[in-house]
């Protein structure tokens, strides 16, 4: 390997390093369940109500209950102002993320109910959405809604030639230069993976890869999720010592 | 505080009993699984957060937080949010709102004006007769249950119901001695506090002794601690 092929990454990482973790449940207390999941700049908090009575009443579901997710992010989790409340990204975000933890959750005894799981970022650094997915997790866990199996997400991405991951804000704004231009060539790829059965139940890609490192990206995932499913594990038996 | 706080961490390593996460491997074939488990081929798996519980040939898993669920046969506190013509509907803190017919309310009842027995905001302490996928019935045809009036309502969390009940209902009933005054714990995690002589200094000591076994479900010597705290606060 030549000098120039090595990974380097902006904030001097191992290729499978992620970044600072933190994890926390139990921090809203109106609650009936709350978690905060940070990973390195990026923090996410996630409160979770119910079971309880779902409104409207169209929504409801007689032969099981429903999540609803509502990802959003603060006004000053961004360099730049964000305008509050929800807007197209928001909604795609909280769409995936109920889609992501669906498969875990096992709420068919509750008919005609609803499980809220409200996701807020305080600071974003890139991998928002992972860092929500675990959050919301660890809330759901915390709420005593009966899941199969907890849900971890990770995003790996690939700068220039390499894949790393836990992809940060830097590292998202990859860009090479080509004739003169600055191209965008980062690729990002949030995944969400439950930690008993490895099953995968988020994937989505922004950019290009090929099959070979997909394939790759997909094993990188999987061996990450299973670092952060043990720190989830940590933070909820946690509970015990305060 | 400072002080007591040391031995209390001491006490909390003693307990022998595992906090499981979901997805968590429980036992083996040779068990059965409880509540909160469930099997997944040759292994049972927890599918709730909380206490394990391992007994000769069952495992179950007892939650440490999360909302109420109603169980039939649960003493309840609930308030009345809505008078129809057959009955009451209450809010007992569970998903769905629970019923109550007349023909489950005890005594005479003058049809034409059901406000007279239960009116608007009104705090009472119900059974559930059966739940329902979509309702939860109430019954009043039992001892005990009754309109609450004076006092004072506070809110905590289910799951610590059985904590503050205690083994046989000693716990509850270290507090009502000790602070003389009438406490009813219903399983909704709603606990109704009346002074015996309407003072309410005492309900006040009764409030702090629950909030003080909620915020420390683990500590064993509870029932010791809560009694000293009791007589500190006694007058």
């Amino acid at each position: 390997m030549t000098k120039e092929e090595k990974l380097k990454r902006p904030d001097g990482r191992e290729k499978e390093e992620l970044r600072k973790i933190e994890a926390k449940v139990g921090v809203i207390k109106r609650a009936d369940g709350s978690a905060m999941f940070t990973f390195g700049g990026s923090t996410a908090i996630a409160a979770v109500y119910g079971p309880r009575t779902l409104h409207p009443q169209h929504l409801q579901n007689p032969e099981t209950g429903v999540l609803r997710c509502y990802y959003d992010m603060t006004t000053f989790s961004v360099s730049e102002r964000k305008r509050p409340g929800p807007n197209r990204r928001a909604s795609e975000i909280s769409f995936v993320t109920t889609k992501a933890l669906e498969p875990a959750i096992q709420i068919e005894n509750f008919p005609n109910t609803a499980v809220d799981c409200y996701i807020m970022i305080l600071q974003a650094d890139a991998s928002t959405r992972c860092a929500g997915i675990n959050a919301a997790s660890l809330a759901l866990a915390n709420a005593g809604v009966p899941m199969k199996e907890l849900v971890s997400a990770v995003s790996i991405g690939k700068t220039g030639d390499h894949l790393v991951v836990d992809v940060s804000k830097e590292e998202e704004d990859f860009t090479v230069m080509k004739d003169g231009k600055e191209i965008k060539a980062a690729t990002d790829i949030p995944f969400a993976i439950m930690s008993r059965s490895e099953k995968i139940s988020l994937l989505q890609l922004d950019g290009k890869i090929n099959s070979e490192d997909l394939n790759e990206a997909i094993a990188l995932a999987k061996r990450a999720c299973k670092k952060i499913a043990e720190i989830q594990k940590k933070a909820l038996k946690k509970v015990k010592e305060e | 505080m400072t002080e007591e706080e040391n031995p209390i961490e001491e006490e909390i390593k003693e307990i022998p009993r595992e906090i499981v996460v979901p997805g968590e491997v429980l036992a083996g074939k040779d068990f059965l699984p409880g509540e909160g488990t469930r099997r997944e081929n040759e292994e049972i798996v927890a599918s709730r957060f909380g206490l394990l519980e391992k007994t000769d040939k069952l495992v179950k898993v007892i939650p440490l937080s999360g909302a109420y669920i109603p169980r039939a046969g649960n003493t309840v506190i609930g308030q009345i949010v809505d008078v129809n013509f057959n009955g009451w509907m209450i809010d007992v803190l569970a998903a769905h709102q629970a019923f109550l017919p007349v023909m489950e309310c005890f005594g005479y009842i003058n049809k034409k004006d059901l406000t007279e027995v239960f009116t608007f905001k009104d705090i009472i302490v119900t059974k559930i007769r059966a739940v329902k996928p979509r309702s939860v019935e109430l019954t009043m045809k039992e001892k005990g249950l009754r309109k609450l009036e004076g006092g004072m309502l506070i809110k905590i969390n289910p799951t610590r119901v059985p904590r503050i009940i205690g083994k046989a209902g000693s716990m509850v009933k270290t507090i009502k001695d000790e602070t003389r005054c009438n406490i009813i714990v219903g399983q909704n995690g709603l606990v109704w506090i009346k002074s015996d002589e309407n003072d309410v200094e005492r309900e006040i000591v009764a409030k702090k002794a629950i909030e003080l076994i909620v915020e420390r479900p683990f500590h064993i010597g509870l029932t010791e601690k809560i009694k000293e705290f009791l007589t500190k606060n006694k007058k």
